[in-house]
């Protein structure tokens, strides 16, 4: 049941925002600057519009800043979901967030530490890091639509982990930053900044959880990730807000040359999640591999923006979106790859597959390419299967339940993104989560 | 009380009576053969005993051990000793062989229980030697891409692994050759036994030179029309489907 104060509150209050700044005095200068600067932004842009491109089909009646405020202490919810941040559980460093607010910091051990690695939430970096951060932080272009959005987080974002690994430092282990919301009729804004220097490797785990299923947030989130020369750079982002969510995730990328950077989202979670990747190729023979799985059931809705963009000859983009749609849940896909004029030899793919478990399901695909380089090898493909009665009264057949059946198939599906990302360890765990979709676990 | 029992059944497919006051009691132990020329309701018989969503059972008794299954769902029918094997299987993608049987055991399985692997890929590989099944096909997706010989060899797996009550075999022997039909029929021949009661429906007499059955049954127009041991269908060979139509047709 809708409160009957939504009304009253929305992200646009400039109360609100004065309320975010208040008690962050003593953060640098430049840092409150840049907020002050973004929030007008914020409100000088307009909401989305169907009639621009990046919001075409776009259920953009759906997206709304009012009802939502900030969250206020609250350490009963705090205490909790702290205690239910276990996954990943073998990770080399975690920063635990509940309603924008730090709960855990487990720090990099004392080797990591000593090499220089640095592991901390955001506005600890920004104090005791300026540099790095006046450098990276929200400074990749936002092309795919979210403007007014990605001001808004510049604004208000405070909770984050921010991940500097020094040259040639592999950390096998994964880093882990869980995020959650525990509050109804409130806005997060998570943040992930990776910068892996040259030959360095790591991977960041990104957990966007909520504590209660049916909590009513306004989510927007962004992770950027710089690879430097020759680095290894994996990110991993788990989406699981509640499911009256209205989440927005921005992920951009830069790889600069010989780097490699592997990204994978499970989409789960959310009313209407919106997710807007951009890989770019800075540097000659980098390689950018984008993954995503959904799993969209009920009336969820999935609207996913992607771009890959190649500015340097001899690189490599594949990305493969594959999303499983039950019963009247809808996904968008939309895809550009564009190529510059100068990065000849580029190999660039662009897969989007859906699968329709339901009839009343709606799969849409919108994929592009734009290139003006001569010599080079760039493809897109969406198909969208559907499951026929048949196939599930064959399984029946066999005694295996509708509920059983439609797991199996989605698996089945959604199991090549999983092998492409490969470390078998993490992929298990995804596979719990896509599991627990299907209310098993 | 050990047996299928189809009592006065009328089933219908978009509107069209197909089966008419169909009889038919199957003991466990017993094989029982149907034959018929095409479009005579075996393949209704099938996909009506197995609740297909599209086969409306209007009236009659469908009792399996004594129990009604006729408010079953099909997975629900299966679960309760039931199996048929497809005459056109379907294709699952990405379901790999050993997944699919896994699901359909753990199905059966009370809740929380799991199911021993290592013990599972023993009988698994060893009903796979049974059927001359290669290995390597553990791991690939059901019936996709598999000849006409695999797909059936699949199903006489599963039935081997799921050990059914009863099974019903439509139309294993089409789109088989000699060689093929020999290991279909000697890994149904494996399974038969006290347990179990199997419906093979055919429409040759081939098939039963490998799998002799007790009983023989002749149906047209919906319902069996003749019943005899296993020299019925050598009969209804030499005859052929003419004779039914002339002779054992109710005028």
């Amino acid at each position: 049941m809708e409160p009957t104060n939504t009304a009253q509150t929305t992200l646009a209050d400039p109360e609100l925002f004065d309320r975010h700044l208040s008690g962050r005095e003593n953060l640098p200068a430049w840092w409150l600057e840049r907020k002050k600067e973004a929030w007008k932004r914020f409100l000088d842009l307009p909401m989305p519009n169907r009639k621009n491109e990046e919001w075409r089909f776009a259920n953009v009646n759906a997206i709304t800043l009012d009802g939502f405020s900030l969250p206020e202490p609250d350490p009963a919810a705090e205490a909790e979901a702290l205690e239910q941040s276990t996954d990943f559980a073998d990770h080399a460093g975690r920063l635990v967030f509940v309603n924008d607010r730090l709960a855990a910091h487990d720090p990099v051990g004392e080797e990591l530490a000593a090499r220089g690695v640095i592991w901390m939430p955001l506005e600890q970096a920004v104090a005791e890091h300026p540099d790095l951060l006046r450098r990276h932080f929200m400074a990749q272009p936002i092309e795919l639509g979210s403007g007014k959005f990605s001001a808004l987080h510049t604004a208000l974002c405070s909770a984050g982990g921010f991940l500097y690994v020094p040259k040639g430092v592999e950390i096998e282990k994964p880093l882990v930053a869980f995020h959650w919301t525990a509050s109804d009729q409130t806005a997060v804004f998570p943040h992930s900044l990776v910068i892996a220097d040259p030959a360095s490797k790591v991977t960041l785990i990104d957990c966007h959880y909520s504590t209660e299923g049916q909590t009513r947030n306004f989510i927007t989130g962004v992770n950027d990730l710089y690879a430097g020369e020759g680095a290894n750079l994996a990110y991993l982002g788990v989406q699981k807000w509640s499911r009256r969510s209205l989440a927005f995730q921005l992920n951009s990328t830069q790889a600069m040359r010989d780097s490699t950077v592997t990204s994978l989202n499970l989409n789960l979670g959310g009313k209407l999640a919106r997710s807007e990747n951009h890989s770019q190729a800075m540097g000659e023979g980098c390689r950018n591999e984008m993954l995503s799985l959904t799993v969209a059931n009920g009336n969820q809705e999935f609207d996913q923006r992607t771009l890959q963009t190649h500015l340097a000859p001899n690189t490599t983009s594949d990305l493969l979106y594959k999303n499983a749609l039950l019963d009247e849940a809808r996904t968008l896909f939309s895809g550009l790859i564009r190529v510059a004029h100068e990065a000849q030899r580029t190999d660039a793919y662009q897969t989007n597959r859906n699968l329709l478990l339901n009839p009343a399901a709606e799969a849409n695909s919108l994929p592009g390419l734009e290139i003006l380089a001569n010599d080079v090898k760039c493809s897109h493909g969406a198909t969208t299967g559907q499951i026929e009665p048949e196939q599930i009264f064959y399984l029946a057949a066999r005694g295996i339940p509708r509920e059983v059946a439609h797991e199996l198939l989605v698996f089945g599906f959604l199991d090549e993104v999983l092998e492409k990302f490969g470390r078998e360890n993490l992929a298990e765990e995804l596979r719990a989560h896509i599991r627990g979709k299907f209310g098993r676990s | 009380m050990n047996q299928l029992e189809i009592k006065n059944l009328n089933v219908s497919v978009a509107g069209n009576e197909i089966l008419k006051d169909f009889e038919l009691t199957l003991p466990k132990g017993e094989v029982h053969a149907i034959m018929g020329p095409n479009g005579t309701g075996k393949s209704t018989l099938a996909k009506a005993l197995a609740g297909h969503p599209d086969y409306e059972i209007t009236s009659g008794e469908i009792l399996l051990d004594g129990e009604s299954i006729l408010e079953m769902e099909p997975d629900e029918r299966a679960r309760a000793g039931l199996f048929m094997a497809f005459q056109y299987p379907s294709e699952i993608p990405g379901v790999s062989i050993a997944n699919f049987i896994r699901a359909a055991l753990q199905a059966r399985l009370a809740e929380g229980e799991e199911m021993e692997a290592t013990a599972f890929y023993r009988r698994l590989y060893e009903k796979m030697d049974m059927l001359k099944i290669d290995r390597k096909f553990t791991s690939r997706s059901v019936n996709e891409g598999f000849s006409g010989g695999e797909k059936k060899r699949n199903e006489i797996l599963q039935m081997a692994m799921l050990e059914p009550k009863f099974a019903v075999l439509d139309e294993t022997d089409s789109g088989l050759d000699i060689d093929a039909l020999k290991v279909v029929s000697e890994g149904v021949n494996a399974l038969r036994g006290e347990g179990l009661g199997i419906l093979v429906i055919t429409h040759y007499q081939r098939l039963l030179n490998y799998i002799v059955p007790d009983k023989v049954h002749v149906m047209w127009d919906g319902r069996i029309v003749q019943s005899g041991d296993k020299d019925l269908a050598l009969k209804l060979e030499e005859k052929g489907y003419d004779w039914v139509k002339t002779e054992l047709a109710p005028a």
